[in-house]
């Protein structure tokens, strides 16, 4: 229990901070806690978990992918094409959706790994040319989603939102159990120490290529889920998803320098900054204002995080070692 | 031993260098299943490198490299693995932010990517108890736990892999004695169901207990194998060290009785690395500190230049009290102090920066220097020779021993009263070293206090006119005059008795 308790206490800390912001936003709803509002709440937020799932896989393994939102935008526009027609389709165009994802991943992660060149230079340059493309598919927001598709993965069954059973299927079905192979160790150990676990004999390349793969994996199903949201294509959403994602992971208790947080406490730090922005704007704050009050946020989680650093007792260690 | 069985793991003329320097030279090495073999030698003598050859983490330059009598090229340590070396790393190999059972499966056999097979388990559950580790919960997290206790998770992490060759790199180094000897019975367990282990320690009693067969390496090469007992200390040493050179040195001159005492340390420690220390260097004076790395004599220097927090102890220069709260503080006139650090690459130049940049740096925020005035420094570089194309060109494309001139002409600069020197000479061509103990002499003549750390003994006993031996972040044994030998050094080094000198309990 204690280790359990030592190990998650970053995504306690957040789950507690996120109980606190959801009671207050439901109370002062106008509508309350109602499916209607939930169902909205929990669709804005699971479009910036889904990105900040994927931003969590390059920062584990001590990377970042500035290319999260990109490849969004750049799976957003594909889908806008794709989904529309017969069933077999649509069902081909979610899997090529995807498959355009992970490619893009891919693309990371051999640039990063063969090329040798900094995770933050290297996605810096892709996400231009994934935006690039993006604007290809769709030079202005458009295109056709079929509704029914859309409807059912973004309401409510039985009254529980749609996107938070997608939630609950993520981490149950996939998190949980893929943390348990030696993938999943392997990314953490790779952030934490790529040199034990090098030693460990286990195999650092692939896991650093998988990392990015799933990063590219994840910021597909974002787009995918962004579309049936909007139901339409828009090649202009990359920036604010990916510096979102990076504020998310770190709101959620991931540490920028690899090793440390969980795609769950990826999830909940999205969910905060998403239920933090529909506060204020029922709280009357002028929309314009938001960026301030969500940048002071973050500034203080980020500061909390950091005051390890006043107990290093070597004076060198200040200086990043 | 008439009829030898196939070595487990041979090599044959291997070669290994890195750029100019030779770490290991033609070597022939073997190790048969059942023997618990022990390797010897000097900080630098190629022991490490064997090792990390022998585990696919370097590939030899040249040699071949048999596992079971089939020659092998490993591309990494999943290779060696595979084929049944484990290496239980000095540096250890754990991942500092997983939990003590995520690290013990980490790579283990049989799960690589796929779903972790846990059955080990219970194994090193069971393995921790038998070394006193029943305190180490499976559960809590490595960088959590003490070096001691990583040495423990280590060891048996190395265990359950089941290895044919069991590679022990100072495995034992943070462990107190009862816990050593139950770690020996697992391994004597290990060798006697046909293990081979190599061993490296620097503890001879360990190796006493332990080996088999002992190998003596110097300078890269294996000068002698030999069972256990075949020859005693002393003569294990004399192996060790070979032959000694001395023209490289300046004369020492005998210290005049009134020589003032400059650097005053007094009971100075950073706990637990430094434990409370004490001594002096007087005006004239070089004195050396030695040891094996580790033992807490680079960490002293930076507790004395103010690099470290939650320094104890007092340290005066010419009587006066020294606060320790930083490089600046420390350079300025009134203290006086000057530090040439370790790794001069990283720490010492700021590598893309030119030769007149960072011979400023140090001079700069002394308000009574005027740091961009090259004359503050012409003198020492030209009594240093210091080659170069032009002081506006990068630092980077200097040599390692023309940088180390330019570190040490920065700080010359300040004209410092007491001069902390971090193994200065490492890696650096013969001339310069000359070159640098000259100056060291000349300026301990003009009264500069010099504290020099090293890990050539030969400096320490050549240069420096009295050493202090580190063992375990104290002062094991001061040494000066005839007692400066190289058989006290290493003998001290190892915290095994030996006649002569001052023998601290």
């Amino acid at each position: 229990m204690r280790d359990f308790f030592s190990a998650y206490r970053r995504e306690l800390i957040a789950s507690g901070v996120l109980v606190v912001l959801l009671s207050v936003y439901l109370g002062t709803h106008p509508r309350g806690a109602s499916t209607y509002v939930l169902t909205i709440w929990a669709n804005q937020c699971v479009i910036l978990g889904l990105v900040a799932i994927a931003q969590f896989f390059a920062v584990i393994v001590r990377g970042i992918d500035l290319s999260v939102g990109a490849v969004m935008a750049l799976t957003n526009t594909l889908a806008s094409h794709l989904l529309d027609g017969s069933a077999v389709a649509i069902g081909l165009g979610i899997v090529a959706v995807l498959v355009a994802g992970v490619l893009c991943g891919l693309l990371n992660g051999a640039l990063v790994v063969f090329g040798r060149i900094q995770p933050i230079v290297v996605t810096l340059a892709t996400a231009s040319i994934f935006v690039g493309i993006a604007l290809i598919l769709r030079p202005t927001p458009g295109g056709a989603v079929n509704y029914d598709l859309a409807d059912a993965i973004t309401l409510d069954l039985f009254g529980v939102p749609t996107a938070l059973v997608i939630v609950a299927v993520l981490v149950f079905a996939f998190w949980l159990p893929f943390r348990r192979t030696g993938l999943g160790l392997g990314l953490y150990a790779v952030g934490s120490s790529a040199q034990g676990a090098f030693q460990s004999g286990m195999p650092v390349t692939t896991i650093r290529l998988a990392a990015f793969s799933l990063a590219g994996l994840f910021g597909a199903i974002a787009g995918l889920f962004y579309t049936f949201v909007t139901t339409t294509g828009d090649a202009g959403i990359a920036p604010n998803f990916t510096l979102n994602s990076i504020a998310a992971v770190v709101l959620g208790g991931v540490l920028l320098r690899g090793g440390t947080g969980s795609l769950i406490g990826a999830l909940i730090g999205a969910f905060i900054l998403k239920t933090i922005a529909a506060l204020m704007f029922f709280s009357g704050i002028p929309s314009l204002a938001q960026p301030l009050f969500e940048g002071m946020i973050l500034a203080v989680a980020i500061a909390i995080g950091g005051a390890d650093i006043l107990r290093a007792r070597n004076r060198l260690e200040a200086f990043g070692r | 031993m008439t009829d030898l069985p196939t070595p487990i793991v041979s090599i044959e003329a291997v070669t290994k260098t890195f750029g100019a320097t030779v770490a290991l030279k033609d070597v022939d090495f073997q190790c048969f299943p059942g023997e618990v073999h022990a390797i010897l030698g000097e900080n630098g003598a190629g022991k490490s490198t064997l090792m990390k050859t022998i585990s696919g983490v370097i590939r030899p330059t040249s040699g071949v490299l048999r596992a079971g009598g089939t020659p092998v090229t490993f591309k990494g340590p999943g290779d060696a693995l595979r084929a049944g070396f484990v290496c239980m790393y000095q540096e250890l190999s754990l991942v500092p932010d997983l939990s003590v059972q995520e690290n013990l499966l980490l790579g283990a056999p049989g799960s690589r990517l796929g779903r972790l097979d846990r059955s080990p388990l219970a194994t090193a559950r069971d393995l921790l108890d038998r070394i006193d580790g029943q305190d180490i919960r499976l559960g809590a997290k490595v960088s959590d736990l003490t070096l001691a206790e990583c040495q423990q998770v280590e060891i048996v992490k190395a265990l359950i892999r089941k290895p044919k060759l069991l590679i022990l790199d100072e495995a034992t180094s943070a462990l107190n004695a009862s816990v050593v000897e139950k770690v020996f019975d697992l391994i004597r367990a290990q060798r006697d169901e046909g293990v081979a282990v190599l061993f490296i320690s620097h503890r001879f009693h360990e190796i006493e207990a332990l080996a088999d067969r002992i190998s003596v390496f110097r300078n890269g090469q294996r000068v002698e194998t030999f069972p256990n007992g075949a020859h005693d200390y002393a003569a294990i040493i004399d192996m060790m060290v070979g032959q000694r050179i001395d023209e490289l040195f300046p004369a020492k001159r005998s210290l005049p009785q009134d020589a003032k005492t400059v650097l005053d340390v007094a009971d100075f420690a950073w706990q637990p690395e430094v434990k409370p220390t004490s001594f002096t260097v007087k005006a004239g004076q070089i004195v050396g500190l030695g040891g094996l790395d580790g033992q807490g004599q680079s960490r002293l220097l930076q507790g004395l230049f103010g690099l470290l927090r939650g320094t104890e102890g007092t340290l005066r220069i010419n009587g006066a009290p020294i606060p320790t709260t930083g490089p600046k503080a420390a350079k300025q006139a009134n203290i006086g102090l000057a530090y040439i650090p370790e790794d001069r690459k990283a720490d010492g130049l700021i590598q893309d920066q030119s030769i007149m940049e960072n011979l400023d740096l140090a001079a700069m925020g002394r308000a009574d220097l005027a740091a961009g005035d090259v004359a503050l420094y012409a003198g020492s570089l030209d009594r240093l020779e210091l080659k170069h194309g032009g002081l506006d060109l990068p630092v980077s494309s200097l040599s390692g021993g023309n940088q180390q001139k330019v570190v040490l002409a920065k700080w010359l600069a300040l004209a410092p009263k007491v001069l902390l020197l971090a193994d200065p000479t490492r890696g650096i061509d013969v001339k310069t070293k000359t070159q640098i103990y000259t100056l060291l002499r000349e300026l301990a003549d003009a009264g500069t206090a010099i504290l020099l750390l090293s890990t050539d003994y030969e400096e320490l006993i050549h240069l420096c006119d009295e050493t202090h031996i580190f063992y375990d972040g104290a002062v094991t044994r001061s040494l000066s005059g005839d007692d400066l030998s190289a058989q006290n050094i290493i003998a001290a080094s190892l915290n095994i008795p030996s006649d002569g000198g001052v023998a601290h309990a």
